[in-house]
């Protein structure tokens, strides 16, 4: 491979792990926004996804399309126990308090999982072959092209759900301002129900994507968790489009550092950017700067 | 002085804890809980530092097992490697660790909340990954060996229990050191940075000339206890110093209560103790340490020491309520 397609193939990989980073990231938004609460237990959604969907394929016998649609409702009702049992019973909180009840959430599904599903990887076969695809010479797995496909799916299914139905109108009016959306009649504490429900779902969908790609194993969500949080916060931390720039171009600029310079350091180079982002641009490529409030 | 403001006095604490320290090892004698009371004081000395930059100041720190890290591995390098006296090692760690603390300090310190945390976890992070990679200094994955065990002026603590004396003595300097920077114009203008940034910043406080300055006393104190521990040890490797141990640091402070120095020494004790205690749960361990740790932040917020004082304070006033409802009762 000439070092044109090497650079096209980093960035081709870039693309796809880039669009599950994004899909974390959004997951992240959209318990921000209602709630501005960063959840701790992102990645365990992620990691639950994957493992459950390993479980409807392996052990129920399920075809993969049934076998994700019962991860992607599982975990979606785990976001909502995780809502009522951990995050309901406080009233104003600090975020100190919010971000150690969510790690505890997160330490307490990486034990569950230890031993419902042990310790060892798992993976499942790809959801259409792994016959590689020429491109300019370099390849492409039909898995990446699912994994774009369905990240495509679920954003612009999200955009549709957030500025056409009045509960996703709901939802952002609560992230607007919480007690002004209580004078209108919108019922907070449901849509932040709602808020973990849903991302736990897009969690368990990114889950299910790279499951042909990786090993999943009980603690694989907390980088991949904390990659997502990356995602959001270079992209703008609210905004859902932003977990998607964000998400790709630190897909790309990982897979970029960790072809040409070493792959030792590919996590240092995606925190390394998330730390210039949040000093020089701290509101993220999309967002706008927003002025100190007493 | 009166004996009422002698209970007041925080060196009155401070004396009975300095008593309770040295009378420890009398009625402790098994090696295991000697070294486990180590450990407890190596971490209450890091924990007091993030306090003092949580609890006081508000500013939030999930990477503080970079600086803990740090220390050790310079430290620990510096013997391992050159035969660098215990103490040189000191010196080069702390001077080190400040030069860091204050280039990362500078630019994180102007974010807040949320973004705060994440700058400071993306440093922890980034350290870790440095430890891992920087194979030929300090071994990488596997570990740096043959640390040279403290010499301190002729002296060698090779035993547990001159350990332990040893570690009593720096956490106890440091404690001292700490309550008298909170209970100074330092400790005043950093808490009323807590309250309100801005109505510091307007009454005249420096706020990020403290701000800075309290994170590089807390990152120094960290690479104290890391030297301490590396020296104790005798081997380290990355996994001590990674993102769970930031984390655990964190738990410590909030926990214990912020804002509370006792209260940082009990959380450290309570949290390097509890998975001594969850080995009878075996593999439930991470589990029940999960349940606990929520549920102590959902039922008492404000960390286990103020929560039962506050507790405390309500069954004593309904206690007294009573009381005076049966002498209201019995005139």
């Amino acid at each position: 491979m000439s070092l044109e397609q090497q650079i096209l193939q980093f960035i081709i990989t870039g693309i796809t792990v880039g669009s599950i980073y994004a899909l974390i990231g959004l997951g992240f938004n959209i318990i921000y926004n209602s709630t501005e609460i960063i959840n701790f237990a992102q990645g365990e959604f992620v990691m639950l996804g994957g493992l459950i969907a390993v479980t409807g394929i392996q052990v129920l016998r399920l075809p993969i399309f049934f076998a994700a649609i019962l991860a992607v409702i599982m975990v979606a009702v785990i976001g909502f126990v995780m809502n009522l049992l951990a995050i309901r019973p406080l009233k104003d909180a600090s975020p100190i308090t919010l971000i150690i009840i969510t790690i505890g959430a997160s330490i307490f599904i990486r034990g569950v999982s230890s031993f419902v599903w042990g310790k060892e990887p798992y993976t499942i076969p790809a959801f259409s072959g792994d016959e590689p695809i020429p491109f300019f010479g370099a390849v492409i797995q039909p898995q990446s092209l699912w994994v774009l496909f369905i990240t495509m799916v679920i954003v612009v299914g999200l955009k549709l759900f957030f500025d056409r139905t009045l509960t996703g109108k709901a939802m952002i009016a609560c992230a607007f301002q919480p007690r002004a959306a209580r004078l209108v009649g919108i019922d907070v504490s449901y849509m932040v129900l709602l808020s973990f429900g849903l991302s736990g779902a897009v969690g368990a969908a990114a889950g299910i994507v790279i499951a042909p790609m990786s090993m999943l194993q009980y603690d694989m969500g907390v980088i991949l968790g904390l990659k997502g949080f990356c995602a959001a916060i270079i992209g703008g931390l609210g905004y859902p489009w932003g977990a998607v720039v964000g998400g790709i171009s630190l897909g790309i600029l990982e897979s970029l550092g960790a072809g040409l310079i070493s792959s030792g350091y590919k996590d240092a180079i995606a925190f390394l950017i998330l730390l210039l982002m949040l000093f020089f641009r701290p509101q993220g490529l999309l967002g706008r700067s927003k002025g100190d409030r007493v | 002085m009166t004996f009422r403001s002698l209970l007041r006095s925080p060196y009155t604490g401070f004396s009975f804890f300095t008593v309770l320290l040295l009378l420890i090892p009398l009625a402790v004698t098994n090696e295991y809980y000697l070294n486990v009371l180590i450990i407890i004081g190596i971490n209450s000395i890091i924990v007091m530092g993030l306090d003092l930059l949580m609890g006081y100041t508000g500013q939030i720190s999930l990477g503080h097992a970079a600086f803990y890290g740090i220390g050790a591995y310079v430290s620990g390098v510096l013997s391992a490697k050159w035969g660098v006296s215990p103490l040189m090692g000191l010196l080069v760690a702390l001077v080190g660790v400040s030069v860091i603390a204050f280039a990362v300090g500078n630019p994180t310190l102007r974010l807040h909340g949320h973004y705060l945390a994440m700058a400071t976890l993306g440093f922890g992070i980034i350290v870790f990954i440095f430890f891992q990679e920087l194979i030929f200094l300090t071994g990488g994955p596997s570990g740096l060996v043959g640390i040279e065990t403290m010499t301190l002026f002729g002296i060698t603590f090779d035993s547990d229990r001159s350990y332990y004396y040893l570690v009593c003595m720096v956490m106890l300097i440091i404690l001292l050191l700490s309550i008298n920077l909170v209970n100074s114009r330092v400790g005043r203008a950093l808490r009323a940075i807590h309250g309100s940034e801005v109505a510091a910043n307007v009454l005249g406080v420096k706020t990020s000339r403290y701000k800075v300055g309290i994170f590089v006393i807390s990152a120094l104190y960290a690479a104290v206890a890391g030297w301490l521990y590396a020296h104790y040890i005798t081997f380290i490797s990355p996994s001590s110093f990674d993102f769970y141990f930031s984390i655990k640091l964190v738990t410590m402070v909030v926990i214990g209560s912020l804002g509370s120095l006792w209260g940082a020494i009990f959380g450290a004790a309570l949290l390097t103790t509890l998975p001594e205690f969850l080995t009878i749960v075996q593999e439930y361990e991470t589990v029940t340490f999960g349940i606990i740790l929520m549920s102590v932040m959902i039922f008492m917020p404000r960390g286990l020491l103020r929560g039962v004082e506050d507790l405390s304070i309500k069954i004593f006033a309904k206690i007294s309520n009573r009381s005076e409802v049966q002498e209201g009762t019995k005139q």
